[in-house]
């Protein structure tokens, strides 16, 4: 089973957000592997475990996103891919396309990601990769079963369960709830530093500079306004929930 | 030039959806003067709900209707949608950023080679230049977005957009033909779980509880208020992680971003995380027994004190103004 999983390097999520410049400041920020691909890569090493196989970790992204790939490695996968070029512009279209340059001259039957990412939050790429690669897929999983060349996949729909079952090759991502990502252990951590990791650019993986064109761009970025703490209740419980009540209605006018 | 614009209209359970009418309304919001808008219709045996599409301002209304698009297959419905692309030639495509928006939309822009902006929470039109505003980083910042060329693809955050009101019935439904693909894909079961109930991402209240409510069954309280305030249950990641819900309820930057009228934080602390998938609501209500908890510093309104004994009574009240 040649196993694929798609990994973003993403801010951890207690840092909070600072701009400068119109940009986001990434001093100082500690970078994590996006929590959804980490669900993706525990679930591409049970499976690699239980039926043998590969797990092969690609990113798209800066050289500080070898940094997550290594953790993946850490946690078992086998190898690491990072494509990283200048030329590929920050656009879901133009990164599934570099992805899908690549794994057409690359072996797979199950492609796994993360549902979306915590940063940018646009959850494209993985969808965008199935229909150019034309290989069915199922978002949001839950649970994920292999069997021969066939998968049952579980799929959250905004609560309601839904079973899809789909011919391989497939691509999945991953929901909260598939499973209970590992810590690497130290053995891993040192095992990680003898596995292969390989930088490649547009060149290598075979697509042309000019197919890597954004087809978005952003204008502005902002921080929200600040919320500005409101008024604490006191005095007797039942007199709090009185007031409370008449606030929502007289003054927030929300019921 | 005229062009058109689509809006992709959600049918669950028989119905059409709130963030149908969003869609129509965000296309009616990125249209130039002439434009046409159709709505896509999506089902089995859904046609008959056209004519609201139409009288909530679609000028066209294409409808694909076979038994296979009984629940959503990925292949399936993107078959259908590729139909009524190639009969309307449509520039840009509006989708609810949905289960159905978020899985669909993707598959839509990639087979076009079209540029997507996501979760869009607001829409500015000035001259030729459409201007979509979205939440990055779970709502810790927003940028603003547009299209470089070719066809575009969006999908709206439910409860963001002021939905399309109710006119009068103008212009026309177009029955697609759809002879029934061969797909790998096939959907073997659905269970319904919400049936009935509300979506936390249409919500127009939100009643979460966090560690606070101490179990599954401290969630009691939290859902005889949501019934009498027609919410829906949410809850912070503690509390899905020490197993007291689904994490299908979890509110957060794991987990979903939501935008309620009112938001109610029972027995939650509000840890940043937690903070980034709910602080967009416009008015947040804080129960907490800790009065140094982080919530009551977003809070427009905070009580002190044991969310067992304030939750009841909350409910009661309500109850009781309900029936005077």
């Amino acid at each position: 089973m040649e196993i694929i999983v798609l990994v973003k390097q993403t801010f951890d999520t207690e840092e909070k957000i600072h701009l400068q410049n119109g940009a986001i400041v990434e001093d100082g920020i500690k970078f994590v592997i996006n929590p959804y691909d980490e669900y993706a890569v525990e679930q591409a090493i049970q499976i690699r475990d239980e039926m043998g196989g590969k797990v092969t970790v690609v990113s798209v992204g800066p050289e500080r996103a070898a940094e997550a790939l290594r953790t993946a490695l850490a946690m078992g996968a086998d190898e690491a891919v990072l494509i990283n070029d200048d030329r590929i512009p920050v656009d879901e279209s133009a990164i599934s396309k570099a992805i899908a340059a690549y794994l057409n001259n690359q072996p797979y039957d199950l492609i796994l990601g993360g549902n979306y990412s915590i940063d940018n939050g646009a959850g494209q790429v993985a969808v965008r990769l199935a229909r150019l690669l034309d290989i069915p897929h199922v978002s949001s999983i839950t649970k994920l079963e292999v069997n021969g060349n066939q998968a049952l996949a579980q799929r959250d729909a905004e609560g309601d369960v839904e079973t899809l079952e789909v011919a391989l090759p497939a691509l999945f991502t991953a929901q909260q709830g598939l499973n209970e990502p590992r810590y690497p252990s130290l053995q891993g951590i040192m095992k990680a530093k003898k596995k292969p990791l390989h930088h490649m650019n547009l060149d290598d993986i075979g697509i042309a500079a000019s197919d890597m064109f954004a087809t978005t761009s952003r204008i502005a970025i902002s921080l929200p306004p600040e919320r500005m703490a409101g008024k604490v209740l006191a005095g007797d419980m039942n007199a709090q929930v009185t007031e409370l009540i008449s606030l929502l209605r007289n003054e927030a006018k929300a019921i | 030039m005229s062009q058109t614009v689509l809006a992709f209209a959600e049918v669950r359970d028989g119905k059409l959806r709130q963030v149908a009418f969003e869609t129509l309304a965000a296309a009616w919001l990125a249209a130039g003067p002439g434009d046409q808008i159709i709505a896509v219709m999506l089902g089995s045996g859904t046609a008959s709900l056209a004519d609201e599409l139409l009288a909530r301002g679609a000028n066209r209304v294409y409808v694909v209707d076979h038994p296979v698009l009984q629940s959503y297959n990925p292949e399936a419905y993107l078959a259908a949608l590729q139909k009524v692309i190639a009969a309307a030639n449509p520039r840009i495509l509006f989708f609810g950023h949905t289960a159905i928006g978020r899985d669909l939309a993707p598959q839509a822009a990639a087979s076009l080679g079209a540029g997507q902006i996501s979760d869009v929470v607001a829409i500015e039109r000035s001259g030729q230049d459409i201007v979509y505003s979205r939440p990055i980083y779970a709502g810790k910042a927003f940028e603003k977005k547009s299209f470089l060329s070719g066809p575009s693809v969006v999908t709206i955050r439910p409860n963001n957009i002021q939905p399309a009101e109710l006119g009068s019935i103008q212009g026309d439904v177009v029955a697609v033909d759809y002879p029934a693909p061969s797909l790998r894909t096939v959907v073997k079961d659905v269970v319904k779980k919400m049936t009935g109930k509300i979506d936390l991402t249409e919500a127009k209240i939100i009643i979460a509880g966090g560690r606070g409510v101490k179990s599954a069954e401290g969630f009691k309280p939290l859902e005889e208020l949501a019934e009498v305030l027609g919410g829906a249950i949410g809850a912070s990641r503690g509390a899905c992680d020490a197993g007291y819900c689904d994490y299908a309820l979890q509110i957060g930057q794991t987990g979903k971003v939501v935008t309620p009228e009112i938001y109610f934080a029972c027995g939650i602390s509000g840890a940043i995380q937690h903070l980034a998938g709910m602080s967009q609501s416009r008015i947040i209500v804080a129960i907490n027994k800790d009065p140094e908890a982080p919530i009551f510093k977003v809070a427009d309104y905070g009580i002190v004190g044991d969310l067992f004994e304030v939750i009841p009574l909350l409910t009661e009240q309500l109850r009781g103004v309900a029936t005077r």
